[in-house]
């Protein structure tokens, strides 16, 4: 029995783009203990000279399919690994990978309170392994996510976050687009700050909200202490720093 | 995002997250949920909150109350260095 700290071979299975820039890859994990979601992988790339290069990678599906795990990866030039999924992996490829790992960064519907989540660029990925779960499951408590993109065709999930609100089941999903804007957009502008936490979190409450903080170091950590000072206890917040965003 | 901030020296900072496989690998389960107290200010919190620098030689994971180096994990070619003096404890729960 394989476990979820010992490596493994895991086929890819399918492939997917999300943006111009994020695919997501499909992969076929023999043997998978299931996981939950906020959780992560490690994946080990591996030259013919010995030498390796490791990276973490949060697992974008929900639970539930036996053995099969997704995973949503940007493409960071420069990079050691994203590079080589994007332009070189094909399914049938293998790859060896590490997990599921991660008690910490969790939710499941039986935690109590509403459901805060707040996301940079690709920080959406573990947050959106919550939404699957907690759509999958019909919980209808309240859900807020803030999303922070560059531009709207960079917005990831953009038409499943769509229609996970349409089924009205008390989620909401605010985006702000901090570089362009498309004609007619009425919504923030704007990096997230205080106020814009504020006024995001104001209808489910801040302080008795679980808030999951994913993706840029910067963005995490200014969220972070700005939701402190609003009232959200610190135990009650937990973060997933991505690092330098576009690194 | 904006390049100013990415040049802070802490942009490069990530969580106890980040280093959740290499220390499964050491402690033969996942601690990233595991509560644990520092030694330099005795506040408690999860592995997985601790802040972690992993780009300088080795990694080094600070309490994100008082920035103390609460674990230090050092790879030679013929053994891994696990430096836990900046915990006070580590609380593994018994099922």
């Amino acid at each position: 029995m394989v476990r979820p700290i010992d490596w493994q071979l895991a086929t890819i299975t399918a492939v997917r783009d999300e943006t111009p820039t994020v695919r997501t890859f499909a992969l076929s994990v023999p043997d998978w203990a299931g996981h939950r979601p906020g959780q992560h992988v490690d994946l080990r790339l591996t030259a013919e000279d010995g030498y390796s290069v490791e990276r973490s990678y949060s697992i974008a599906s929900a639970p539930g399919d036996d053995g099969a795990v997704e995973i949503t990866v940007e493409r960071i030039d420069g990079g050691e690994v994203s590079p080589y999924l994007h332009d070189v992996a094909i399914p049938g490829d293998r790859i060896e990978i590490r997990g599921p790992i991660g008690g910490y960064f969790v939710w499941e519907p039986s935690f109590d309170g509403p459901l805060f989540l707040v996301a940079g660029g690709s920080g959406v990925v573990p947050l959106m392994a919550m939404l699957r779960h907690r759509a999958r499951l019909g919980a209808r408590s309240p859900a807020r996510l803030l999303l922070s993109s560059r531009h709207a065709e960079e917005i990831i999930y953009r038409a499943e976050l769509d229609r996970l609100v349409e089924a009205g089941d008390g989620l909401e999903v605010v985006h702000t687009l901090t570089r362009s804007q498309p004609p007619g957009w009425a919504g923030y502008t704007r990096r997230i700050d205080e106020r814009m936490l504020a006024e995001v979190a104001e209808p489910i409450g801040i302080a008795a909200a679980r808030t999951y903080l994913c993706g840029p170091t910067a963005l995490v950590e200014g969220a972070a202490n700005a939701l402190v000072r609003l009232g959200a206890p610190a135990e009650r917040i937990r973060t997933e720093r991505f690092g330098p965003s576009g690194t | 995002m904006d390049d100013e901030l990415d040049a802070m020296p802490d942009a490069a900072v990530l969580d106890g997250n980040a280093l959740a496989g290499p220390l499964a690998a050491l402690f033969g389960a996942d601690v990233t949920a595991v509560p644990g107290r520092c030694a330099h200010c005795g506040h408690v919190s999860m592995v997985g909150a601790l802040r972690a620098y992993t780009r300088a030689p080795g990694a080094v994971l600070r309490c994100p109350h008082c920035d103390g180096i609460v674990m230090r994990i050092v790879e030679t070619a013929e053994a891994t260095y696990l430096d836990v003096r900046g915990a006070a404890y580590l609380r593994f729960e018994r099922r």
